[in-house]
This record gives structure tokens, C-alpha cells and sequence, in this order.
């Protein structure tokens, strides 16, 4: 089988630059044209970013709803179970909260609770957003609650390249899938397969940045901060292995382990508000089977418990920063 | 009820005795290719949709030849061979499924129906309200089906409902709603294949509240009985007045049926219950290294 390194290695003029929201939308085109099964489903899909999806797609496959986040979840997994293989777009993290009964309650269980009988091909799609003042109701990074329900896949894509490989996958898969995409991430530019199979497995990590004094596992958004801490500690002679987990559920243990195994220091940053969160999963699988690999106590940065503050004043440092991230690279060598 | 007591039926045990007319007579509206999804009260739906009985009676147990390999259980009888996608345990959380099956239909171009049982419980929950919008706004293929036994678990419509006629809430969402009497099989039946028809010619779904009566208590182990919120009177006197069996029993004996053909048809029934009790009886139970099965369609990396 192919790597992923194999694959991006591919000669020239197969890729293309694109930023991560083209390459998200070049995702749901191509699978769109490839599969009529496809269609998008979600509030004002039709005119945010939709745009260009209604003109090649038509109004059959491309449906704004009502604001009945629950309900229209609960159809896109309906339609799913009856020959469709809808993305449901909740626009917003925090209004999976609305939709969670649907997808914890239905779309998680129903495959397991039929003896197998039903495949729910629903893929659903959630944006988070950093600073920027958008207040509690807003703000949320909901990935914890839901890696905590057996049945879901969760994946949270990075760069442009993963979220067209990661969101095809998605697409593919006769699982139900929840993506994670982070908005502070849309403008980031990366170079971009062309080939309309290019997929990313489920469940792999990638190595971000190879290194060799501290692993460095930067979940979904915290990747911006990370690399630029990443970069400057270099300048001060740390070299860091960034590994970017890219799914969330499942979480690639056996990736974390082989870096740890070489550094034996581990850090991880997470924007989720600290209890239960990633972290926690990754410090506890690591306390659990690798142990005796690390040469100093794990250490943890993420959002605190604390809601997300409306004030730029108080929202400026509430996700770990750059100058923190350094901090505690430092504290661990 | 015997193998309930003789504890070969593990969990709770929600019969649908007393509103089988309403299930039937809305499932032989409907085809084998149309869809359906059900509730906790799960028994009745596949039985009235076509589903083998033995297969249904190993679910109950727990049994690897069960229909959902014993993973379902009482509240969650789904036989996807004959349309029966889910039984929702979750009050009210089937119908934005039914409503997605009716979506589907319509975004495939095929002119298959969607049958969506629920409660009077349910009536209240958002599900309700938002599905029921969206059906009507896109003129969806679905029948929305409410079994209104007048209870939900121990909570008696007038306890819960401002306005306590179901099909008055149809108007609201722009689609006709009717009540039709869920202990007479033949109305309920008339009453939904109208709905059937307005559905497959593109003119939408509408509400169908049958009113029935649930016979036994809302669950077995539930122990509700006890608690006294419905009186043994009212219960006795659906049952001797109101039993759709009987109901039916009588109107085919009035036109002409006779008694020999009818007790050979109830004959032939109760050999079934027993050949799927010997079947259910006999199936093993699942082993417990296969717990993990069915969990993915495909397997996890990582």
C-alpha cells in the first residue's frame, strides 16, 4: 500500500496551491460529481460557500434548511440509512450541542443496535473559531464530548492537503464521520494533490516537523501557535517533532509512541478546555502503555476551564500561545 | 409473558397488546419497497410490516439468531429486509429519521413513502415540530402515524398537551391532520392509504392520529401499575369494549365470514408464536468475543 509520504512525494504538476476552505470545497465537488448520492444539507449552505456548489449541483443537491439543528442532523441521518450519503454542515462547533442527540442517540448506535443491518454514510461538519470575540455560545471546541461515544469517527484536518484528503475519506465512508475544521485555518495555503482519489486514511497521524528532543502533539487549531513556537525554539537550538493526530477518533497511539520513543519528552497542546480532553486521552494512553519510555513527566497546554471570554482583553491569552508553548518546551528539556 | 416471568426475556418488555389494528391497518397501506421507522414500542411495527416472527422472538431473548443479533433487543426491532429502518427508543427521535427517508426519496426521484410511527408522547417533543415543518415545506413522502394510547408512560394527555387534539397541530405546519379510530383496522387502513396516495403524487405528507389503547402496562418491569394512574376500570372496559380483535373478529363474522375459517386463521397464528418460541428458545446466545461486531461498516486504523 502507499504511503502517505509515497503519495506526497507525487512529480511535479500534480499539485496545486490552494488554501484549506478551497481545498475543503474542492473536496465536496469532486465527490459530489463523482457520487449523485452526495448532497449538502445545512443552514444557509446555499449562499456561504454553497455558491459555487448550487450552480454545478442544482437545488436537489444542495438543501439551506430551517434553523432545526437537531431535526435536519436527524434527517441528513435518515436520508443516510435510506440510500443518500448526506454532509450535514452545523456551520458552528457549539450548535452540535442541538444535534448531539441525533448523533450520539442515532447515528452512532444504529449500526450496532441493527446487528449490522444499516449503514449510515452521514458525514458531519462543524467549523470552530478562535479569538475574534465571538463570545461563549460561540466559541466552543465540542471534539472531547464526542470521542466519548463509541460508533463516530472524528477527524480534525490541518492543513489544505488534509482536509481534501481527509473530507473525500469522510465522503467514502459508510461510517458517520464528524469533521472538525478550524476557521483560522481557511486562509492557511498548502500545496494540494490534483489526483480526484487523493485520500487520507482515517486514523493516521501525521509528522509535521521531524525533531528529536520533544514530541510536540498539536491538536486541530493548535497548530498555528505550535509552529511558530516550533520555529523559534529552533533558533534556540530545540529541535521539536511536531505530529499533527489529524483523526481524533481513532486516536494513532502507535505514532505518538515511535516519536516519544525517540525524545522521550512529550507535550501536548490542545484548545479544548482542559478536563477530559484530548490530552487527557493521549496522556493517558501514553501513562498507560509507554511509560517507561518518557524521561520527564507529560505536560499539558489547552484552553482552561473557564468559558470563552467575549473581551479582547481576556480572550487574548485564553488558548495557548506561542510564548507559553516555548515556555513549557523549555521546562521540559 | 410466560417466558418474561420464567426470566428468558431479559430488560423491559413493551407489548403493543390493544393497538394492533392501528399498526396493521397502517402497514397494509403500504408497500413492501416503502419505508417505516417505529418506537420503544417496538413489537407490533415489524409484525404488521411483514418481518418472521422467529427471528423477532430471538431478539427478545437476547439470542445471536435474533434479528439484530441480540443487540436491539425489545425497544429496537428493525428488519431493514422488509422497510423497518429503526425503532427509536428515544421519545420522539425516529421522526427526523422517517422525515430523512422521505427526503431521500424525493432527492432520488423514486416515489417510495415513508411510514412514521410515534406517540402521543411524542407529539411534544421538538423533533415533532421541526420535522413536521420540513416535511411540509418540501412536500416530503411521509406519513406521520401518532398511536395516541393516551398515555405517555404514566403521563396522561390532559397532563401534557395545551391542546389535547394531535391532528389540530397538522394546520399549523400547512398539512391536513386527521383522527381516525385506531381500534377499527379498516378505518385506520382507509385513512392512511389516502394519505399513502397524496404522498406518492407529490402533494406531501400528512398527520394521522389513530386513538388506541395500550392494554398492558407500559412496560413489564416498569411496575407503573402500582402507582395507580389509570384505573383498573378504564383499562377493563377497553379491553371488554374497545379490543380490536374482537372489534374486527365481529364485523368480518357480520359479513359473512365463517367461524371455522376464522379459528383456523387463529390457529395457524398461534402455531407460528410457538414454532418461533421453540426457534428463539433454541438459537445460542451470542458469544462474548463477538461484542465488538457491527460497531463499523469499516474497521478502524489507527
Amino acid at each position: 500500500m502507499q504511503t502517505d509520504v509515497q503519495k506526497f512525494a507525487a512529480t511535479p504538476g500534480t499539485h496545486i496551491e490552494m488554501t484549506y476552505f478551497d481545498a475543503l470545497m474542492q473536496a465536496q465537488v469532486e465527490e459530489m460529481a463523482r457520487d449523485e448520492r452526495v448532497v449538502l444539507v445545512g443552514e444557509d449552505v446555499a449562499v456561504y460557500g454553497g455558491v459555487k456548489l448550487l450552480e454545478q449541483f442544482g437545488r436537489n443537491r444542495i438543501w439551506n434548511t430551517p434553523i432545526s439543528e437537531g431535526s435536519f442532523t436527524g434527517m441528513g441521518i435518515g436520508a443516510a440509512i435510506n440510500g443518500l450519503r448526506p454532509i450535514v454542515d452545523l456551520t458552528v462547533g457549539s450548535f452540535l450541542y442541538l444535534a448531539s442527540d441525533q448523533i450520539i442517540n442515532q447515528a452512532s448506535k444504529l449500526r450496532f443496535m441493527t446487528g449490522g443491518q444499516i449503514d449510515i454514510p452521514v458525514v458531519v461538519r462543524c467549523c470552530m473559531y478562535p479569538v475574534g470575540s465571538n463570545a461563549a455560545q460561540h466559541a466552543d471546541r465540542p471534539y472531547p464530548f464526542f470521542m466519548n461515544v463509541p460508533g463516530l469517527k472524528i477527524v480534525s484536518p490541518t492543513g489544505a492537503a488534509d482536509i481534501k484528503g481527509l473530507m473525500k475519506s469522510a465522503i467514502r465512508d459508510d461510517d458517520p464521520v464528524l469533521i472538525f475544521e478550524d476557521n483560522h485555518l481557511w486562509t492557511v495555503k498548502g500545496d494540494v494533490p490534483t489526483d480526484p482519489d487523493h485520500l487520507i486514511p482515517i486514523g493516521k497521524a501525521d509528522v509535521k516537523r521531524e525533531g528529536k528532543d520533544i514530541t510536540l502533539i498539536a491538536v486541530a487549531g493548535a497548530i498555528r501557535a505550535t509552529m511558530e513556537a516550533v520555529d523559534a525554539l529552533d533558533e534556540e537550538g530545540i529541535s521539536v517533532e511536531v505530529i499533527d493526530p489529524r483523526t481524533l477518533k481513532p486516536l494513532d497511539h502507535e505514532a505518538f509512541k515511535s516519536s516519544v520513543a525517540k525524545t522521550g519528552r512529550l507535550l501536548i497542546v490542545d484548545n479544548a478546555h482542559r478536563v477530559c480532553n484530548v490530552g487527557s486521552e493521549i496522556a493517558a494512553v501514553m501513562a498507560e502503555e509507554a511509560f517507561y519510555l518518557l524521561k520527564r513527566p507529560i505536560v499539558r497546554l489547552s484552553a482552561p476551564d473557564i468559558h470563552v471570554p467575549f473581551s479582547p482583553a481576556l480572550e487574548r491569552d485564553f488558548y495557548p500561545t506561542k510564548e507559553r508553548i516555548m515556555q513549557a518546551s523549555r521546562q521540559l528539556l | 409473558m410466560r417466558q418474561f416471568k420464567g426470566g428468558k426475556i431479559p430488560g423491559y418488555l413493551h407489548t403493543s397488546v390493544g393497538q394492533e389494528a392501528a399498526i396493521v391497518g397502517a402497514c397494509l397501506a403500504i408497500g413492501d419497497n416503502d419505508a417505516m421507522t417505529g418506537t420503544h414500542r417496538s413489537h407490533g411495527h415489524p409484525i404488521g410490516k411483514g418481518a418472521h416472527l422467529n427471528a423477532l422472538m430471538a431478539e427478545l431473548m437476547g439470542k445471536e439468531g435474533g434479528i439484530c443479533k441480540g443487540r436491539g433487543g425489545s425497544m429496537h426491532f428493525a428488519d431493514k429486509s422488509v422497510g423497518i429502518m429503526t425503532e427509536s427508543a428515544i421519545v420522539g427521535g425516529g421522526i427526523p429519521l422517517a422525515t430523512g427517508c422521505a427526503f431521500s426519496a424525493k432527492v432520488r426521484g423514486v416515489d417510495q413513502v415513508t411510514l412514521c410511527f410515534f406517540g402521543d408522547g411524542a407529539v411534544n417533543q421538538g423533533t415533532f415540530h421541526e420535522s413536521l415543518n420540513m416535511a411540509s415545506l418540501w412536500k416530503l413522502a411521509v406519513i406521520y402515524l401518532c398511536e395516541n394510547n393516551l398515555y405517555a408512560f404514566t403521563t396522561s394527555l390532559a397532563q401534557s398537551h395545551g391542546q389535547a387534539d394531535i391532528a389540530q397541530r397538522a394546520p399549523g405546519y400547512g398539512m391536513p391532520g386527521l383522527t381516525v379510530d385506531g381500534q377499527d383496522v379498516s378505518a385506520v387502513y382507509e385513512a392512511v392509504a389516502q394519505a399513502v396516495n397524496r404522498a406518492r403524487v407529490g402533494q406531501g405528507p400528512t398527520l394521522i392520529v389513530a386513538e388506541t389503547y395500550r392494554f398492558d402496562d407500559h412496560s413489564f418491569r416498569s411496575s407503573s401499575r402500582a402507582l395507580g394512574y389509570r384505573s383498573a376500570e378504564e383499562v377493563e372496559k377497553h379491553k371488554r369494549d374497545r379490543d380490536p380483535l374482537s372489534l374486527y373478529r365481529k364485523v368480518l363474522l357480520e359479513e359473512g365470514e365463517n367461524e371455522e375459517n376464522l379459528r383456523a386463521i387463529e390457529d395457524e397464528v398461534t402455531d407460528d408464536v410457538k414454532q418461533a418460541l421453540q426457534f428463539a428458545l433454541a438459537s445460542p446466545m451470542p458469544r462474548p468475543e463477538t461484542l465488538p461486531d457491527y460497531m463499523f461498516k469499516s474497521s478502524l486504523a489507527g
